[in-house]
């Protein structure tokens, strides 16, 4: 297995790392450097370097799965590197791969499979309200717990179409177009991605 | 000096707009989408177009890496194809990630024109749809701010505090993807972002800088969908807090749905774990969308903007600027049945 081929097959892969500098201006401004014991500048020198052994052992581990996709990093890298689009990269190999299922952080991944990429499949839309439970959401306090049971009733005073037909927020997608989103993940290989990553998980 | 400055503009369409829905912003403030069209086409008699055969550009998913980057382009190319089958040229999403997804591909296609090829060709396999590349792609905030000085006069309200008579003071918070991926994408770049403050600054208020301006709100993607992440989301959103608080806001302006949920939620979560409140009387601090703004500063009425589903209340605020409006009819259905109100918080006080 030759991972940084892999790495270059991914089209993203060879704008995100271009040369680093090691300045660091990207773990400097990065909030997951904050929070987390994370280092994007050693990530982008890990990979400059192309030592296979050292490549896989990001791909098994938690790190890769650090970032919060801000991007923040890419204003500020004076070489035009994108730390925050190598992790994606990283992180879409080790899926593909079946790394990922070494690590905490990205056996992860089969939740937001089962969430965000299901919701995609099932309504057409990443996130609706109905799929937004106050229970797994404590943090959304209790208006939203009065939202969502309300909702309905609420909706239509709020200029919105829930569930309805036709245009406006909160619609539901026609199956026709629905069909159309589904046949693009099935053309594309997002259909084949999911599978391969819920298998692994 | 004028050329340097160049780089801080930016082209925005004059009218006929194809609108993008956003999946964050209708599931929490679908009346600021509304509220966006009605300005649009009541106040400035512009032509948007509402497409019913629009869907997710799949941008939350892209960038918790669950969609792959080939898929999440030829979603955007199907959402082109739309635009480009009602005969618009002008692109309008309204998400900030989607805004960011958008300007992604649109550069990424620049860069390697095989790459645009290859989305056509997909698409056609899929859908057996073509698309054009839109002229222009503006978020509706940059067309708000566009417009800001035509809506100025239609203004019932300014931003003034009619005890004191001074300006109200205004945290401005742009979502991270508006322009920090692509800077030329943003109205005065990343370095100098002014959409929000040209809006505030148009309308009467004064804009606060102060030290976390510009960090992330705290989303993060995977870090706030996966439960046990959330620590990271909530710590991100408390360094803001913890950074504006000295400067006494009176309430935060967002242009993306997702960092205006989570500065409105994060505010109850941080009170009820540590009975902290970032305002002095415990109320905390109102978060609008720019919509919002707009439409409370035009006399639209504040329960269908949706003020009543923002868990920090705003009638305190509305009190300041001296908008009027009925405590009865705040959690009243669409046919003005009162429903059952709420429960409180046990701390933040609403």
């Amino acid at each position: 297995m030759n991972l940084i081929e892999h790495l270059k097959e991914d089209v993203r892969f060879e704008e995100s790392l271009k040369a680093c500098m090691n300045c660091g201006v990207c773990t400097a401004i990065c909030p997951a450097a904050e929070f987390y014991d994370y280092d994007p500048r050693r990530i982008c020198d890990l990979v400059q370097r192309g030592d296979e052994e050292e490549i896989e052992q990001v791909l098994r581990s938690d790190t890769i799965w650090y970032c919060g996709q801000c991007m923040s990093c890419k204003t500020r890298c004076p070489r035009g590197n994108v730390p925050g689009e190598l992790i994606s990269v990283l992180r879409k190999v080790s899926q593909e791969l079946g790394l990922f299922r070494h690590s905490e952080k990205g056996r992860q991944q089969v939740l937001l499979m089962n969430s965000v990429h299901r919701n995609i499949m099932e309504i057409g839309y990443c996130v609706y309200p109905d799929r937004v439970d106050p229970d797994y959401h404590p943090e959304q306090g209790p208006i939203w717990r009065w939202y969502h049971e309300h909702i309905a009733d609420i909706a239509p005073k709020l200029g919105a179409n829930y569930h309805g037909a036709g245009p406006g927020a909160l619609r539901d997608i026609s199956e026709e177009d629905l069909q159309e989103v589904r046949k693009i993940f099935e053309v594309t290989g997002g259909t084949e991605f999911s599978e391969k990553v819920k298998k692994n998980s | 000096m004028k050329r340097f400055w160049n780089g801080y503009q930016k082209a925005i369409a004059d009218d006929h707009y194809f609108y993008e829905r956003s999946c964050i912003r209708q599931t929490f403030f679908p009346g600021s989408e509304a509220a966006f069209l009605k300005i649009l086409r009541e106040e400035l008699g512009k032509d948007i177009c509402d497409n019913p055969h629009q869907h997710t550009c799949t941008g939350i998913g892209y960038h918790s890496d669950v969609v792959p980057f080939e898929t999440t382009m030829t979603v955007v190319a199907r959402l082109f194809s739309l635009m480009t089958e009602c005969g618009y040229r002008n692109y309008v999403p309204s998400c900030v990630t989607s805004f960011g997804v958008f300007t992604e591909m649109l550069a990424k296609w620049e860069e390697e024109p095989e790459l645009k090829e290859k989305a056509r060709q997909y698409l056609w396999d899929a859908c057996r749809r073509e698309f054009e590349v839109p002229d222009n792609i503006a978020h509706p905030s940059d067309i708000i701010f566009k417009f800001r000085f035509d809506l100025k006069p239609k203004m019932k309200y300014q931003l003034v505090n009619r005890f004191t008579g001074k300006p109200l003071r205004v945290v401005e918070h742009i979502g991270c993807h508006y322009a920090k991926i692509f800077t030329h994408a943003g109205i005065g770049n990343a370095e100098f972002p002014y959409v929000l403050a040209g809006m505030i600054e148009a309308w009467g208020g004064e804009v606060i800088d102060y030290p976390e301006r510009r960090h992330c709100c705290g989303f993060g993607f995977r870090q706030y969908l996966v439960q046990e992440n959330r620590g990271y989301s909530i710590a991100n959103t408390q360094k803001k807090f913890e950074s504006m608080e000295s400067y006494e806001p009176d309430f935060i302006l967002t242009n993306c749905p997702g960092c205006n949920m989570f500065l409105d939620k994060w505010q109850y979560t941080i009170a009820e774990m540590e009975h902290k409140t970032y305002d002095k009387e415990g109320y905390g601090i109102p978060v609008l969308t720019y919509e919002e703004l707009t439409g409370l500063l035009l006399g639209y009425d504040p329960w269908s903007l949706g003020l009543q589903i923002h868990q920090v209340q705003c009638e305190r605020l509305m009190d300041k600027i001296g908008i009027p409006y009925n405590p009865a009819e705040k959690y009243c259905d669409f046919t003005g049945r009162r429903l059952p109100s709420p429960e409180k918080p046990e701390f933040l006080k609403v």
